[in-house]
């Protein structure tokens, strides 16, 4: 068994979709309508054929108090890897990507937090080389 | 609630040396700074407690920032402490 999706609720499919690739670097896998709202799927430039990121509508009457609950107390809904957190800190902000938590050093790993405009808050960690 | 006893508990010591180390932090950042650089791997819900305790002794306050809820460490409340028992200054010199 493999895991070949994974995702977040956003409050705008289009927004979402422009962020999660314009600003954050990922590229449109699938973008197909579905009616109302569209299946979308960002992948990783670093591994295009890896995992699916569903980018999906937050319509369901009990998303938004769980996301809303998870913002107020800072809990990301899920966690990208990079190689050099200090760097795609500066990288976005110059961007205009705000951030909740700059880098901050926690020993095995780095981790800062960001806001994907979207309704998220979203981790990025790099982990350190180990001894 | 006073300051003593606020105090008198290793995790929130804890708590508040991570405050002085970066003010404006949320529960998830306390709980990740506590569990990754302390080894404290409390629920969510005893760190609540804690901070609800460290903000009863007034020390942190918390507000709200953008759609989070961040704590801040705030000092005042030792102050008690070194006017209740001053350090004289030939003391110091000893």
């Amino acid at each position: 068994m493999r895991i070949h999706l994974a995702g977040v609720f956003v409050d705008d499919q289009q927004k979402a979709l422009r962020f999660y690739t314009e600003t954050l670097g990922f590229q449109l896998k699938h973008n197909i309508p579905l009616g109302e709202y569209a299946w979308i799927t960002v992948v990783s430039p670093e591994d295009p054929e890896g995992t699916e990121f569903l980018l999906e509508p937050d319509a369901h009457p009990a998303v938004r108090p769980f996301v809303q609950a998870l913002v107020e107390d800072g809990i990301p809904s899920t966690s990208f890897a990079v190689d050099d957190v200090q760097a795609e800190y500066e990288r976005l902000q110059a961007k205009g990507v705000q951030f909740v938590q700059p880098p901050t050093d926690l020993g095995p790993v780095i981790t800062a937090i960001l806001d994907d405009t979207c309704g998220n808050l979203i981790q990025i960690q790099e982990e350190k080389p180990q001894p | 609630m006073d300051v003593y006893r606020a105090i008198a508990d290793p995790t929130r010591r804890a708590i508040l040396d991570e405050l002085v180390d970066r003010s404006g932090q949320s529960l998830f950042e306390i709980c990740a700074r506590l569990t990754m650089k302390h080894g404290i791997n409390s629920s969510r819900q005893a760190i609540t407690q804690h901070l609800g305790v460290l903000e009863a002794a007034g020390l942190i306050r918390t507000r709200r920032e953008g759609r989070s809820k961040l704590h801040w460490f705030q000092g005042d409340p030792l102050k008690a402490i070194a006017e209740r028992w001053p350090i004289a200054t030939d003391e110091r010199d000893m």
